[in-house]
């Protein structure tokens, strides 16, 4: 079994000149690099650890927008045998304090040696620190890192580590002290790659395409080290350019004859309803083969938007793929749409509600479409267990459980947290779903997780925001998810209970929790429901409840005539 | 078209469309990009009714805090290339 740095190795000797990722960004340039610009890059990054004291083994927190930067940091960091492991960088919305709070715990947790970042981010990042007391021994700025040279294969530290070594780390984005680092081998992300390679039919005449964030499993695995380890071209943007111009994903699709992207199902409407004709002219995208619908609740409607808009550039059916996926198995579960197109199937509403089995629809009867997730991937078992850990059958609703040779190492330095995820030897997910003849379908989950645009998003920490507002007590506020059909993501609510009757008393608190929750979490709540005393519904150990309030809260929202 | 119609039009497709608050008075001079009143999900959206509405290009990569952050910086930035 190779290791990451056999593999860079290989490539670097072999095929030198071929490019491996182009990078673009708004302003300039394509900016393409060889494996051999590569692997000289992250060799001057070796050299800038190994004078700074990171010693294989140690934790590197990179803090770097998408870029050459970050491309030659990542891979100099795992050569020198060293734990890559990317943050998000700090936008603008977001409280340089609240930021701060974040680094300091993931510092806590992950005991970085070093953190890698711009020189005008270093006051930021030093502000987060505590010198002589916390791990960390450098903060490298990457404008004074070494620059490009051959590398000295036979003195990187990389080629010391072990296949069952941890490479990296990936953070889930909780920030309430729940911060868990996926700690994944080399031989588990070889081994999803294989795999998962397979299902999709990697072909030499591969393209990947992607806009997406690395700090999450979809864009970090499939559109980062799949293309980069495996050898395949990868054409890469910023998700803060996309986000603003939708439609470069379409033509950079086109020019680039790409054939393979991942997005998360909010972007199949985003794309549909914000890319203008005048933004298409000459794209054609019928060199896409696969786009995986993947990270968030998957919707059939979704598809169908992206496809009626897209279908006159040459977007074909068959390319709209599925795919569960999550970091405690390095990336995917399941894959559909690959062999065939992907499969729906309408179920009976009520028996899918009330008795948890997904039966056919009945004729006259309300219905629910489920789109399915694929088909586990040649490597992984996955299995629905009831409530006791018992393996259910075909069509009965339950925990998604699942078993590969590609799952993490640990929740790094977190071991309680490793024991809970699993029971006799089966990772538990927290999703609910179903399997029929092996195609899985996600019905939702047990965590009340909120989704928003792929981003998981923890209902705790905004309700610890809201509290921070005068006039809301604590415990007293409750965040949920309602799931949107325009945007095909979910919309967060967030309700509060407060003494005051007086609107002008209730606006001036529903603004400032909404202030209070964006400048602390980057999540913009998209509807703030004040209400008086004793309308939140409470468990018996008196937490709120946040599903029973979710109801309330509908049912209110219905009787007033407005539809979620 | 003058300012004050501009004015209405614009606040009124924020706190009715951006900010799901129909209600909700903006403010001339309030932050609305750096505060993270609109998160960058909807600023396509606010460059497609700038256009459709006032018959003005905001280009993406113009979509931030630095070329306008309030109602009155958009308006102004409008009218600049009426």
């Amino acid at each position: 079994m190779p290791t990451f740095s056999d593999l860079l190795k290989s490539h670097y000797e072999q095929t030198p000149d071929k490019v491996s990722v182009t990078i673009l960004q708004r302003g300039q340039p394509d900016c393409p690099v060889t494996y051999r610009q590569l692997i000289h890059g992250a060799s001057g990054y070796v050299r800038t650890l190994e004078k700074n004291g990171v010693q294989p083994g140690d934790v590197v927190i990179l803090i770097l927008q998408h870029g050459i930067d970050l491309l030659y940091a990542y891979f100099g960091t795992i050569l020198h045998g060293a734990i890559p492991s990317i943050m998000p960088f700090l936008t603008e919305k977001l409280l340089p304090e609240r930021y701060r709070a974040d680094l300091a715990s993931l510092v806590e947790v992950t005991q970085p040696t070093a953190i890698i970042t711009y020189s005008e981010f270093e006051s930021e990042v030093r502000a987060a620190l505590k010198p002589g007391e916390d791990s960390v021994k450098a903060v490298i700025i990457s404008e004074q890192a070494e620059g490009p040279g051959a590398p000295d294969f036979g003195c990187f530290g990389g080629f010391q580590r072990k296949p069952d070594d941890i490479v990296l780390l990936q953070h889930s984005s909780g920030t309430t002290g729940l911060k868990k680092g996926v700690a994944l081998s080399h031989q588990a992300v070889l081994n999803q790659l294989k795999s998962y390679g397979a299902a999709i039919h990697l072909d030499p005449a591969d393209v990947f395409v992607s806009w997406l964030p690395l700090y999450h499993d979809m864009g970090l695995i499939a559109c980062w080290l799949m293309p980069i380890l495996s050898g395949y071209p990868l054409v890469i943007m910023s998700p803060f350019d996309w986000i603003r111009a939708p439609y470069l994903l379409m033509q950079v699709v086109s020019k680039y004859k790409g054939t393979l992207s991942w997005l998360p199902n909010f972007a199949y409407n985003f794309c549909a309803q914000k890319v203008r004709d005048r933004d298409l002219e000459g794209v054609d995208l019928s060199s896409w083969r696969a786009i995986s619908n993947c990270s968030e609740p998957m919707r059939w409607d979704s598809h169908q938007a992206f496809y009626d808009r897209f279908r006159n550039v040459g977007l074909r059916y068959e390319a709209l793929t599925t795919c569960y996926a999550m970091a405690e198995n390095v990336f995917a579960v399941t894959q559909g749409g690959i062999d065939a197109p992907v499969v729906f199937e309408d179920v009976d509403r009520e028996s899918l509600q009330v008795e948890k089995v997904a039966r056919p629809a009945i004729e006259g009867l309300p219905t629910v479409r489920m789109l399915g997730a694929g088909k586990a991937i040649c490597n992984t078992k996955v299995c629905i267990l009831d409530a006791h850990g018992r393996p259910l059958p075909d069509r009965h609703v339950g925990e998604v459980a699942l078993n590969s040779d590609c799952m993490l190492s640990s929740y790094y330095h977190r071991p309680d947290a490793t024991e809970k995820a699993f029971l006799n030897g089966w990772y538990l997910t927290g999703d609910f779903g179903y399997l029929v003849d092996g195609e899985l379908y996600i019905t939702g989950r047990k965590k009340d997780l909120i989704i928003v645009g792929g981003k998981n998003i923890y209902p705790q920490d905004l309700e610890l925001l809201a509290y921070e507002v005068p006039g809301v007590h604590a415990g007293r506020a409750s965040a949920f998810g309602v799931f949107n059909d325009a945007t095909g993501t979910e919309d967060v609510v967030l309700v509060a209970e407060v003494d005051s009757d007086d609107p002008a008393e209730r606006q001036r608190i529903a603004d400032g929790i909404r202030a209070a929750v964006t400048r602390g979490s980057a999540v913009a709540l998209r509807y703030v429901h004040i209400v008086g005393r004793h309308w939140m519904v409470k468990t018996s150990s008196g937490k709120t409840a946040r599903s029973a309030n979710r109801e309330k809260f509908l049912s209110e929202m219905q009787e007033k005539g407005k539809v979620f | 078209m003058k300012v004050d119609e501009m004015k209405a039009g614009l606040s009124e497709y924020l706190a009715k469309e951006i900010l799901k608050q129909p209600d909700r008075a903006i403010k001339p001079d309030e932050a609305l990009l750096s505060s993270g009143l609109i998160d960058s999900f909807h600023l396509v959206d606010l460059a497609l009714f700038v256009e459709d509405n006032y018959g003005v290009h905001i280009a993406d990569s113009e979509l931030n805090a630095s070329t306008f952050d309030s109602l009155d910086q958009l308006i102004a930035l409008i009218q600049s290339r009426q």
